[in-house]
């Protein structure tokens, strides 16, 4: 193991690094709160962050654990319907019954995100136990095929509105809020990429029949991953449930999670940066080609083909951003007698020499 | 019982759609290995180069294109009394359209897969992706987005079957030009030296190269074949529901892919049965079930293929080598 | 030079978003959003004809009160989230005195809450939801309601057709159809018809001939197809071509140039309401209708119309308000009364909903419409207002 420079125990560190990361957020919240920058950048920028935990919670499965799904926007529904739904029926009384204040709100926002959260991860457990058998291509059609029936059902349930769409729901534009889960999912997808599930997910990406001969249960840590993405797809639908107050089921079409994945293809199928980066660009360059908004899409396709030619790997490929920093803080810290960095290597492009 | 009989001719014409999209699929994957996800768009492609041909470029078009603005290109082959609606016109319009779609196949894999043949399978997944979305917003963009009317290629009549069920001869027509361009592909791959080439590619593409056979130039013909394939799809479809959109290949090409795996993919009768399945299974549940599950048919099919019999009803079952 | 690379992308697409719009000062500046691509493209582009026609009109006149008005076209690509982001910055960056827009209920809905938090008025021409001018005071509609349309079209089969049994067709995946399909059951059985078959299909559906074939069993003396022309002309062609011969009633979503181009002949003596005919030979109309078809190369339909429509009460009602503020736009809009518009007069109620009629087409060989009926109804008065 590393020498620690600081002898701190891992907890306190946590602990701190966390209560900064909260106070951040909360100074931000305020200010955009006190409606100092136009209401149309914070916009902007609160979309931004739903894009984030969108493509990092899309990355862990696509870019770590290799496994290519395209029925993101199917889990995002369940999480953003169902968090709606208890939304309106119960979590508003929740919120007055507290006392209407801030604190009654928090706790009932709270408890919808984790129904929504925990709604999606149910449907990607259901999703994900029959389909993580089937190899690359025929997963991703599995996939979208799951994300059709769902939109499929949604526009049939006339409790959440059907083709009407479900409107009513609570507007909730809160920076801290959305920023908070757009931090968490970074948090976890990180923690879970530097640990030994980690690194048995992109064993499996690597060479999934190696893995399965070295003993690591590919089916069940697939699954594993997948519920978890899906759970945190379903946080962001939260997010958008309340974002405008409605939801339809049109908005969740496979041309959404093709958006996602462009997220994630763009910034680096394996880096969690640049899932980060892309999702910030993507959801930025829209508002600046507004004036081409005829062949917005047109350009996105071209980009994505000239993108898949040029440089497949994205914008940074599958490399550790953190690591690289880690490694100078610690030598800066530790000086000449720093010990060799850690051994794990995830430097193998998507672009590479694959025989498979 | 003439319900029935109704829904069993109408599913079978729907199908004879899905299986002439599906062999596309079924082909490109075998020698590719890989699922081209624009093949739906060039369906689309070659239904609106079947309404252009007929109809005509219009007075600007041609303009545009330096031609008379009173001639062919402008009014169409219907347009400018050139050609009568009848069955020949509509050949005549078909055989065209899968012309001008067998040279966009072979395009689309010079410039866009053929440079990622060296990368990874999801590498070029991703790019069959970006191809489908650009036919379709291009698409969006040149023809206009909403739905333009097919102009009749031929006088359609109603014809009574026995027991109430009725069928229109553009049904008729579909399925027996369907059949046709089976048979032809079936002897294309079967009894031809570059049928047998496909083959060989399909089986194993260095020990074809080893063997002298010039691969580059067998997967452009075979994305020929596909695309010619699925352009006579969206002239036939067109024919019988003269309603054409830039999008109108997304549901219809995925379901086809569906067909293709329920076949087996790589299986050249396999799509064919495949998409006769489909078909008719599709019409079945929107006759007895619900219309409302329609779309979600398809998929149901394929998750339950791909649990129980991965390699399809005529695939055979492949050991995955290490 | 990776890392620089990637700087130079965020910073390049942050700066481009931030585009500096000037105030308006000396013009009237007016936000439209519609969506004029995607599958309702065409009701989309209609409407933005009608509103520039409209402006341009006004301009050509000397403008309101001597401001010129200026238009802010945005497309929103038929998505909701889209809408709101589109009427945040029209509020915010752009400044604009008032917004027009949607089409589509949906999409209405997503934006209200944006328009009103701003206290900017938005006009919708053609949202036909009763939920949208629920958001807020600051938001107008200037067509009739989903319940008073639904009603008027039940109560033409019942009472005027002397219908006794019904079917509908309806489009599960458009919130257009279903919203009418429950205020036509309401008001039919209410008037003691009784609906013995319903169907349902999805929007972009070609075939239909499934359902037909089950509908024909039913034998019903009409059937309602509230749904979009492209898919209505399909289905009244099957519906001919399997034998079924009886009249088809629908609601405004028929109108479009397109819809006989589908359908052909077998729309032959049936039904649609409207907001207005463009055969209709009241010398406002046929002057709205030569002038559209000299600058656009088509005849208007009625989105185009009561978009037109609603533009000018826009105008008309800036002329009047005592500022360019949006609370003093807002309460001359309230104070509209007997607007003579294309598609007939216009006056709020107290729902902000426009109280005008609705006309019963009979759509005759050729293509050609015959207004059959005018129904002269308050628009929150009719059915179960829920």
């Amino acid at each position: 193991m590393h020498r620690e420079k600081i002898d701190m125990p891992r907890y306190l560190r946590n602990l701190i690094f966390a209560l900064i990361v909260i106070g951040v957020l909360l100074g931000l919240d305020f200010v955009f709160q006190a409606g100092i920058i136009n209401p149309y950048y914070t916009r902007i920028l609160m979309l931004c962050g739903i894009s984030i935990t969108l493509a990092v919670s899309l990355n862990l499965i696509n870019g770590f654990t290799g496994q290519f799904s395209i029925g993101h926007a199917g889990f995002m529904a369940v999480g953003a319907y169902s968090a709606a739904y208890f939304s309106v029926n119960y979590g508003v009384n929740l919120a007055n019954s507290l006392g209407g204040g801030k604190l009654g709100w928090v706790i009932a926002l709270a408890l919808t995100t984790i129904v929504g959260a925990v709604a999606a991860g149910l449907a990607g457990l259901v999703v994900g136990v029959p389909s993580l058998r089937l190899r690359g291509d025929y997963l991703a059609i599995v996939t979208l095929g799951f994300g059709q029936i769902i939109v499929v059902f949604l526009n049939n349930i006339e409790a959440i509105g059907g083709a009407r769409g479900y409107s009513g729901i609570p507007i909730v534009k809160s920076f801290f809020w959305i920023f908070l889960i757009a931090v968490l999912t970074i948090v976890i997808v990180y923690n879970i990429v530097n640990s030994a599930f980690g690194r048995a997910l992109i064993s499996i990406r690597e060479d999934e029949l190696a893995a399965e001969a070295m003993g690591v249960n590919t089916t069940r840590y697939k699954v594993m991953a997948f519920v978890i993405s899906s759970a945190m797809a379903g946080a962001g639908g939260v997010l958008l449930a309340h974002f405008d107050g409605y939801l339809n089921p049109k908005s969740f079409e496979f041309i959404k999670s093709f958006e996602i994945l462009i997220m994630i293809i763009l910034g680096g199928l394996g880096s969690i940066v640049g899932s980060v980066i892309g999702a910030i660009v993507l959801t930025i360059l829209p508002e600046s080609l507004r004036g081409f908004a005829e062949y917005r899409m047109v350009i996105y396709s071209l980009l994505l083909i000239i993108l898949m030619i040029t440089r497949p790997q994205g914008l940074l490929g599958s490399a550790d951003v953190f690591k690289g920093l880690r490694k100078r803080l610690r030598r800066l810290t530790e000086g000449p007698s720093g010990t060799a960095s850690s051994p794990t290597q995830s430097e193998t492009s998507i672009g590479g020499e694959n025989p498979r | 019982m003439s319900t029935f009989l109704q829904q069993l001719i109408n599913g079978i014409s729907l199908g004879a759609i899905y299986s002439l999209i599906a062999l596309g699929y079924t082909m490109v994957y075998g020698v590719l290995k890989l699922i081209n996800f624009a093949h739906g768009d060039v369906y689309m492609v070659g239904a609106f180069m079947g309404y252009y041909l007929a109809n005509g470029l219009g007075q600007r078009g041609a303009q545009m294109l330096g031609m008379n603005p009173d001639g062919v290109i402008a009014r169409g082959l219907l347009g400018g009394g050139t050609l009568e609606p009848s069955l020949i016109t509509a050949l005549v319009v078909m055989l065209l359209a899968m012309a001008i779609c067998a040279a966009i196949g072979v395009i689309i894999e010079r410039l866009a897969y053929r440079p990622v043949r060296k990368y990874s399978r999801s590498t070029a997944l991703i790019t069959a992706i970006g191809v489908s979305l650009l036919l379709e917003n291009g698409g969006q963009v040149v023809f206009g987005a909403e739905p333009k009317f097919f102009p009749e290629l031929f006088r359609k009549r109603n014809i009574d079957l026995v027991s109430g069920a009725s069928i229109n001869s553009a049904d008729i027509v579909v399925l027996i030009i369907a059949l046709a361009l089976m048979i032809a592909l079936q002897l294309i791959v079967y009894r031809t030296k570059t049928g047998r080439a496909m083959r060989a590619v399909s089986f194993n593409l260095q020990s074809a190269k080893l063997m002298g056979i010039n691969t580059d130039r067998i997967i452009a013909f075979t994305f020929a074949l596909g695309s010619a394939l699925a352009a006579a799809a969206g002239v036939l479809v067109a024919i019988r529901i003269p309603r054409i959109d830039p999008l109108m290949g997304i549901l219809v090409g995925l379901k086809a892919f569906v067909a293709a795996v329920l076949g087996g993919i790589g299986n050249i009768p396999g799509a064919m049965l495949g998409g006769l399945l489909i078909g008719i299974t599709e019409t079945m549940v929107v006759g007895y079930l619900s219309p409302t599950y329609k779309d979600a048919v398809a998929f149901a099919i394929l998750i339950l293929i791909l649990l129980f019999r991965p390699s399809g009803l005529l695939g055979t079952v492949a050991q995955e080598k290490v | 030079m990776k890392r620089i690379l990637i700087a130079s992308i965020l910073i390049a697409s942050l700066l481009s978003a931030c585009q500096q719009q000037g105030g308006g000062g000396d013009k009237v500046r007016i936000g439209v959003f519609m969506s004029t691509t995607g599958s309702t493209a065409n009701f989309g582009i209609s409407s933005v004809n009608g509103i520039k026609m409209a402006a341009d009109e006004i301009n050509a006149a000397g403008g309101i009160n001597g401001k010129q008005v200026e238009l802010l076209v945005q497309d929103d690509r038929s998505d909701a989230s889209e809408a709101a982001t589109i009427v945040t910055k029209f509020v915010t960056q752009d400044q604009v005195n008032a917004v027009i827009g949607e089409v589509a209920s949906s999409r209405s809905i997503a934006a209200a809450p944006i328009a009103q938090n701003a206290k900017i008025p938005m006009l919708t021409p053609s949202s036909t939801n009763p939920e949208v001018t629920k958001k807020g005071d600051f938001i107008f509609r200037s067509c009739f309601i989903d319940p008073y349309q639904g009603a008027a079209i039940a109560q033409f089969a019942a009472k005027t057709l002397g219908a006794k049994t019904a079917a509908i067709m309806v489009d599960r995946k458009n919130d257009y159809s279903t919203g009418l399909e429950k205020f036509i059951t309401e008001t039919f059985t209410k008037l003691g018809g009784k609906i013995v078959a319903t169907q349902s299909y999805q929007e972009g559906d070609q075939d239909f001939n499934a359902q037909l074939t089950s509908l024909k069993g039913s034998n019903p003396e009409v059937i309602f197809v509230p749904g979009y022309y492209n898919d209505v002309g399909l289905i009244a062609k099957q519906a001919r071509d399997k034998g079924i011969t009886v009249p088809l009633i629908g609601g405004d979503g028929w109108d479009s140039e397109q819809l006989y181009k589908f359908g052909g002949t077998a729309l032959n003596g049936s039904y649609f309401t409207n907001h207005y005919s463009p055969f209709d030979t009241e010398p406002r109309v046929q002057k709205f209708v030569n002038d559209y078809k000299k600058r656009y190369n088509s005849t208007p339909d009625a989105l185009a119309a009561t978009a037109y429509d609603a533009a000018n009460i826009m105008f008309d009602a800036i002329k009047r308000s005592k500022s360019l503020s949006g609370p003093d736009i807002r309460d001359a809009l309230a104070a509209t009364n007997a607007f003579p518009g294309v598609t007939g007069t216009v006056t709020f109620n107290q729902n902000r909903d426009a109280v005008k009629s609705i006309v019963m087409i009979e759509i005759k060989d050729g293509g050609t419409y015959a207004v059959k009926e005018r129904v002269n109804v308050e628009g929150s008065a009719v059915a179960s207002n829920q």
